[in-house]
């Protein structure tokens, strides 16, 4: 007879051969167990978090940046229930993360006792799949099932809820099987016909876009590589979602910047006009499409992605290809090198007026800001803060509103996986714990959060946690005093009602930096901006810097309500500001 | 109604609503129901009726019928998303008026009244494979197999003769002929 382990430690022997080096976690009464078993594990390292959604969002940031899933560990009942933030959060933005969650002990589940809740049914809409695990000879089984399901395919998170008694029983390890099919759900479902049929309508093309997404960066690093060498083949312009910065060059000149509702004037038009569309890794998503009906009306599309189910959910498309992103390209690579052997030289010409148009919608500048001596732009921080960190490899996270959109318009990532925001479910507070993910996942690189002072506090207490295993992260904080979306969304669409979005008594931040013992840096002045950043980069050890940026800057370039992608409303320097731009005029 | 205020777009588009018969083929474990209806729920779709029975204890597979109305759109959603939950198996589609498929209903009847009514319940209900499972001098319960609007007439018609209960099942489907879903 094989020898007999208790749940817990099968826990562990598990997480060991998925070669899982960090937990996120939080104790309580239901995992004791587990974190009793913790110390017999050196090759593990436990992360203290000090509340369960900074552990998620960690985990996050953890996946997000190194491509391994990201293990959390919580108790049962308010330890479960905090962590569903950062589960749907994975869950939008398709982020592998495995939640391993205690439970009361099987005889009580169904009593309303201490500490209980109906885990699995909470976390059912905002998981891939999820287990209860009611008998521990099913645990090790589990426990690989829900790495295989969280990482294949579409990545995602799953739940694994441990009842105290499976903790304490006994039964005998079983190794993960290495090719156990999910119901036979296969990854790979396009054909060479389909290729064949995408690079015949790339050569009829003479307006054609690639838009790429997050699907790229989930792909690996590979993903991005032969994205760049597609793009490069072809001479195409491409743009990107907010998802996907950092797979394809932001300085390089074939990319138009970010699309959707904050992107560029002439990503948005251009998805407009364009005779091609080619989608690799995105899916559609509302910031994205703008007004549904009149999306890149006169298009020709085609989606490349790895879910069925993102395939003609939002935008009908004229050819599919369901695959790994990083397998499809490197399919259209191949063939397109055997077909079109010096495409982009006679293909030039046919796309040379596209380019012609382009170029024009980029004289628009439409991230252009008015800068100014007295206060500190946001935009101006944003861009001081790249110009001083872009020759180390910087991993940037956010939170959610203006800063983060700033951030994404300014900042410009040469490399996947360096970028790291919410986008889907949009949590502010994400943006500092998952700093505190990257940072473990990258001990030696510079991580800085480009945070609000309204989302940062809602996370704040992990500074503690930052503090506590000195992770030198950067909390950058353009602090306007307000929510500054639901501020501009008020300007812009409720008559300046400002209603709720000041915070009228924020905390000092410098002092705040002292409490949790970490350095805390003020800059209110342009002129003292970039020796201030300076002294945050060089500072070994997590920083709070409080950039007390123009409380009424707007994010600009945006597409207003309802409306479609070629008309967007500039920043308040151009002339034709609040118009209607371009065509599209003609289509209202 | 589109609210200018609001940053979501609402189609002006309007597809055609189709009835379907949704088969999903499940691993019989604790909580799939909940995965698939909650799919349902979570998504906006619709549940007309739903039947589920184990169909095979050795392979320990459910099966799951639902009727749905929604647009083609909706429909391939539907289909998609089911599959994508690691319990299900596969997924079958059938248009409610698809000739090559076996849809059937079955409802029970509770009419109490005299003899006469009793025998006139019973006989309305005789081209829909009436059988009766329970008989009082004042009562009988009458088991019927029809169509879903076949049921809902005879549920109206029977109201005269003395019924006093109705209870119903989902609709299960089977295809003709020698023909499996695979």
């Amino acid at each position: 007879m094989s020898k007999l382990y208790t749940g817990a430690e099968i826990v562990f022997k598990c997480l060991e051969d998925q070669d899982v080096e960090f937990i996120f976690g939080y104790p309580g009464g239901a995992v004791l167990p587990i974190y009793d078993e913790l110390k017999n594990h050196s090759s593990i390292k436990h992360i203290l978090v000090r509340h369960e959604q900074g552990a998620g969002h960690a985990a996050e940031g953890y996946a997000r940046s190194s491509g391994k899933p990201g293990v959390v560990l919580v108790t049962s009942g308010p330890g479960a229930t905090n962590v569903v933030t950062a589960l749907t959060d994975a869950y939008m933005d398709s982020v592998p993360l495995v939640c391993i969650s205690g439970q009361v002990p099987t005889h009580l589940i169904g009593t309303d006792a201490f500490q209980e809740c109906d885990t699995t049914g909470i976390t059912r809409p905002c998981t891939k799949h999820n287990w209860l695990v009611k008998d521990i000879k099913d645990l090790s089984k589990i426990i690989h099932e829900a790495f295989k399901v969280a990482t294949t395919g579409r990545p995602g998170p799953v739940l694994v809820d441990i009842p105290k008694d499976i903790q304490f029983a006994k039964t005998g390890y079983l190794k993960p099987k290495p090719t156990k099919k999910l119901n036979g759900k296969s990854l790979n479902y396009f054909s060479q016909k389909d290729v064949d049929e995408l690079i015949d309508l790339m050569n009829k093309s003479k307006k054609p876009i690639i838009y790429s997404g997050g699907g790229v960066i989930n792909s690996g690093p590979e993903a991005s590589e032969v994205l760049r060498e597609l793009v490069q083949l072809t001479g195409f312009p491409i743009t990107s979602t907010l998802q996907g910065l950092g797979a394809y060059p932001g300085d390089d000149n074939q990319f138009l910047g970010m699309l959707g509702m904050h992107g560029t004037y002439e990503a948005n038009n251009a998805m407009h006009d364009c005779d091609l569309l080619i989608n690799i890794g995105a899916r559609f998503d509302d910031r994205i499409t703008g007004k549904i009906d009149e999306f890149s009306p006169k298009s020709k599309k085609v989606h490349i992605d790895i879910d069925p189910s993102s395939i003609n959910k939002i935008i009908k498309v004229d050819l599919a290809l369901v695959g790994d992103v990083k397998d499809v390209l490197k399919g259209i690579n191949k063939t397109f090198k055997k077909k079109n052997s010096d495409f982009k030289k006679s293909n030039k010409q046919k796309i040379s007026k596209w380019w012609e148009q382009i170029q024009k919608w980029r004289t628009k500048n439409s991230l252009h800001f008015n800068n100014s001596d007295e206060t500190i732009k946001p935009q101006h921080a944003v861009q001081r803060l790249y110009e001083l960190t872009k020759d180390k490899d910087t991993f940037i996270t956010t939170e959610v509103g203006q800063h983060q959109m700033w951030a994404a318009q300014h900042y410009k990532f040469n490399k996947p996986n360096r970028w790291m925001t919410s986008g889907g479910l949009g949590t502010m507070g994400y943006g500092l714990p998952a700093a505190v993910g990257v940072q473990i996942a990258h001990p030696k690189k510079l991580v800085i959060d480009i945070a609000g002072e309204a989302s940062v506090l809602m996370t704040m207490q992990e500074m503690s946690t930052a503090v506590q295993y000195n992770l030198p992260i950067k909390i950058f904080i353009l602090n306007n005093q307000y929510m500054g979306m639901v501020r501009q969304w008020q300007e812009l669409l409720h008559e300046k009602n400002y209603s709720e979005s000041y915070s009228e008594a924020l905390p000092d931040f410098i002092k705040l930096a002292e409490a949790y013992g970490c350095k805390g840096i003020k800059a209110d002045n342009p002129n003292e901006l970039d020796e201030k950043i300076k002294e945050m980069v060089q500072f070994d050890g997590p920083v709070i810097f409080d950039c007390r940026v123009d409380p009424n800057e707007n994010c600009f370039p945006m597409i207003p309500s309802g409306k479609p992608h070629n008309q967007m409303i500039l920043g308040p320097t151009d002339k034709e500001e609040n118009k209607i731009t371009g065509k599209g005029k003609a289509l209202v | 109604m589109a609210n200018p205020k609001s940053a979501y777009s609402v189609s002006t588009k309007k597809e055609k609503s189709d009835t379907h018969i949704i088969v999903v083929w499940v691993d019989n474990e604790a909580g799939v129901l909940a995965r698939v209806v909650g799919l349902f729920s979570g998504r906006g779709y619709n549940i007309e009726s739903l039947a589920v029975a184990e169909v095979d204890a050795k392979k320990n597979i459910s099966r799951i019928t639902i009727v749905t109305t929604g647009t083609p759109q909706v429909i391939d959603q539907i289909k998609l998303q089911l599959k994508k939950l690691v319990p299900v198996h596969k997924v079958a589609d059938f248009k409610r008026d698809d000739r090559g498929v076996i849809f059937k209903e079955m409802a029970l009847f509770k009419v109490v009244g005299n003899t006469s009514k009793i025998k006139k319940a019973i006989n309305a209900c005789k081209k829909y494979n009436a059988v009766i499972l329970d008989k009082t001098k004042k009562s009988n319960v009458i088991q019927i197999t029809a169509l879903r609007r076949e049921i809902d007439k005879m549920a109206k018609n029977l109201k005269k003769f003395g019924l006093v209960s109705i209870s119903r099942t989902g609709a299960v489907a089977m295809t003709r002929g020698d023909k499996v879903f695979n």
